[in-house]
C-alpha cells in the first residue's frame, strides 16, 4: 500500500541524495565528473562490513570508519590522479576517463579481496526495534537511514551556508581566480572536498549495503548512473538540486516498481528524468552559469 | 621614503610567447603608482605575475624585502599583498556581506573583522544597504566597489588595481578614484593599472608606462602627463 511505498521510497531517496551531494559537490569545486564515485560508494560499504565481521565493530563504529576509508580513497585519487592533471592543464575529459580507471580498478581489487559473491551484514547487528504505524511496517534501520542521511545532508548545507569554508568553496565554485586572489588554498580546499565527498559516497554505500543487506563488488556502477541522473536532474554542482533529485529518482523508483511494473522501474524512473530535462535542459536548479577562467 | 615592492628583470611567457619581457620597477611605501599602457602592452600579465597567478620565467619579485617570486598565490595575500582583479572580480553568486567576509579569508585577527566591515560599509554606504543581496544584482560600479571594499577586508599592505574604471561611465570612475586616492592618504600603497591613463596619471605619484611588455617611460605621474609622447600616444593629442 501507499504508505509503506512512501516510506521506502523516502529511505532510497535520502540515500540518493546522499550519494548524489559527494558527487555534485567534486564537481561544483574541483569541476571534475568524479565516475569513481559509484566505487567509492562500494567500497564503503566493504568497509564497513569488514569492520563489523572481522574487528567485530559496532554498527557505528563501522560507518565512521567507512567514511574515513573512503574519504581517504577520494583524497588519494584527488592527490595521486587529478592533481597531476590539473598541474598540466589537461582537457575535462581526461580527468573524468581517468576516475573511471580507478573505479575499475578499485572494483577489482573489491572483488580480489572480497570475491564476486553477495556479502552480507550479520543479523545481529542492525538496528532492533521494528514498530508498526497504522499499517505501515516501519524498520528501525530505515528510521536510521534516513536520520543519517539526512542529518550529514544538514551538517553539509550549513556548513556551505553558514562558514568560511563553505563561502570559501562556494567562491572556487565561481570562480577559482578570483579564489587565489582571496588567499583561499585552493588546492588544499580541493583535496578537502574530494575527502568529505568520498566519505559521504561511501557512508551511502554502508546505508544502500545495510538497507537491501546485500555487498556485491558491483553495487557502485548502478548507483554511478542513478547519481549521474540525479545531478543532471538537479543541475550541475548544484547541492539543493542533489537533495531534490535524489529524493524525486527514489519516489519515482519505488512508486512506478510498486504500481506500474515491478521489472522495468528504473525505466520508467529514467524516463521521467529524461521527460524533465526536455522541459529544463539545465536541470531543476541549474543557472546558465559560464564558469570563468 | 622605504622600497614596498621592487621588481627585478621580470618576464613572462605564454608558450613561447613572452608577454612580459624583463621589468624593473618598484613601488614606494604610501603611494600611488601607476602602471599604464594599451590594450595587450602586458600590465595585466604583470599584475598576475605579482599574485602568484601566473609565474614569472625569469626575475624577482620582491616585497617587503623578502622574495615571493615562487609563492604560491594564497601565501603572497597573506603577507597583505591584495589584488583586485579586472572586470567584474566579485563573487556573484554571494552576497554582499559573504563577499566581504571572504575578503578577510587570511586575516588572524578575527575579532578585528566587524570593525574593518564597518570601515569598508563607512567608505561605500551604498554596499551596506545592499548587504544582504547576490553580488550580482549589484550595478557595475557597486560591483568595483565591492571588489576594492572586500579587499580592503585583508587589510592589505598593497593593493593592485587592473583597471578599475573598465567599462564604468565617467561619473563612477570619478567617484572611484575620488576613494582610492582617500585609501591612500589613510596609508595603503597602491598599484594602479589603467588604460585611462589621464585618469590614473592624475592621482598618482610614480608611473611607468609599458609598452610590449617593456617599461618605456617611468617619471613622476605630473610629469608624464605633460609629456608630449605620453601626450601623443595615450591622451589622444
Amino acid at each position: 500500500m501507499l504508505e509503506q511505498q512512501l516510506l521506502n521510497a523516502l529511505t532510497l531517496g535520502s540515500v540518493y541524495a546522499l550519494f548524489a551531494l559527494g558527487f555534485t559537490l567534486v564537481f561544483g569545486v574541483l569541476a571534475v565528473i568524479n565516475l569513481s564515485h559509484g566505487a567509492v560508494f562500494m567500497v564503503g560499504s566493504y568497509a564497513a562490513l569488514a569492520m563489523v565481521s572481522h574487528l567485530n565493530a559496532p554498527l557505528w563504529v563501522a560507518m565512521i570508519g567507512a567514511m574515513v576509508v573512503s574519504g581517504t580513497i577520494g583524497l588519494l585519487v584527488d592527490v595521486l590522479v587529478l592533481k597531476p592533471l590539473r598541474a598540466r592543464n589537461a582537457p575535462h575529459l581526461i580527468p573524468m576517463i581517468a576516475t573511471i580507471g580507478v573505479g575499475i580498478m578499485l572494483t577489482s581489487a573489491a572483488q580480489g579481496i572480497f570475491g564476486a559473491e553477495v556479502l552480507r551484514f550479520p543479523e545481529e547487528i542492525m538496528p532492533m526495534g521494528d514498530f508498526m504505524v497504522g499499517e505501515v511496517h516501519v524498520r528501525a534501520l530505515e528510521i536510521a537511514i534516513v536520520a543519517i542521511a539526512f542529518v550529514l545532508m544538514a551538517v553539509l548545507f550549513t556548513l556551505l551556508k553558514r562558514t568560511q569554508l563553505g563561502r570559501a568553496l562556494r567562491a572556487i565554485a565561481e570562480s577559482p581566480k578570483a579564489a587565489y586572489l582571496l588567499g583561499i588554498n585552493v588546492e588544499g580546499l580541493f583535496h578537502i572536498t574530494s575527502f568529505a565527498a568520498a566519505a559521504l559516497g561511501g557512508i551511502a554505500g554502508v546505508l544502500i549495503g545495510l538497507n537491501f543487506n546485500a555487498i556485491t563488488p558491483f553495487m557502485g556502477q548502478p548507483m554511478l548512473h542513478k547519481g549521474i541522473a540525479v545531478i543532471i536532474l538537479g543541475g550541475m554542482g548544484d547541492i539543493r538540486g542533489a537533495l531534490i533529485g535524489g529524493l524525486f529518482l527514489g519516489f519515482a523508483e519505488v512508486i512506478s516498481k510498486a504500481y506500474l511494473s515491478s521489472q522495468m522501474g528504473d525505466a520508467v524512473a529514467f524516463g521521467l528524468l529524461f521527460l524533465i530535462l526536455l522541459v529544463r535542459p539545465s536541470g531543476l536548479f541549474g543557472r546558465k552559469l559560464e564558469r570563468k577562467a | 621614503m622605504s622600497v614596498l615592492l621592487r621588481v627585478h628583470d621580470l618576464a613572462v611567457a605564454y608558450g613561447h610567447i613572452e608577454a612580459v619581457k624583463g621589468l624593473d620597477f618598484h613601488l614606494n611605501e604610501g603611494e600611488i603608482t601607476a602602471l599604464v599602457g594599451a590594450n595587450g602592452a602586458g600590465k595585466s600579465t604583470t599584475l598576475l605575475a605579482l599574485s602568484g597567478l601566473i609565474k614569472a620565467s625569469r626575475g624577482k619579485i620582491e616585497f617587503q624585502g623578502e622574495d615571493i617570486t615562487r609563492l604560491p598565490a594564497h601565501q603572497i595575500v597573506e603577507q597583505g599583498l591584495v589584488q583586485v582583479a579586472e572586470g567584474r572580480a566579485i563573487l556573484t553568486t554571494l552576497t554582499v556581506e559573504e563577499n566581504l567576509l571572504l575578503g578577510a579569508y587570511t586575516r588572524q585577527d578575527k575579532e578585528g573583522i566587524p570593525a574593518s566591515m564597518e570601515e569598508v560599509y563607512q567608505l561605500f554606504p551604498r554596499l551596506k544597504e545592499r548587504s544582504q543581496q547576490f553580488a550580482g544584482n549589484l550595478s557595475g560600479g557597486e560591483q568595483q566597489m565591492l571588489a576594492i571594499g572586500r579587499a580592503l577586508m585583508a587589510k592589505p599592505k598593497l593593493l593592485l588595481l587592473d583597471e578599475p574604471s573598465m567599462g564604468l561611465a565617467p561619473i563612477v570612475v570619478q567617484e572611484i578614484f575620488r576613494i582610492l586616492v582617500e585609501i591612500n592618504r589613510r596609508g595603503l600603497t597602491i598599484l594602479l593599472v589603467e588604460q585611462n591613463v589621464r585618469q590614473a596619471l592624475k592621482i598618482a605619484r610614480h608611473g611607468y608606462v609599458i609598452e610590449t611588455g617593456k617599461i618605456v617611460l617611468a617619471d613622476s605621474g605630473a610629469n608624464l602627463l605633460a609629456n608630449p609622447k605620453v601626450e601623443e600616444a595615450y591622451l589622444g593629442g
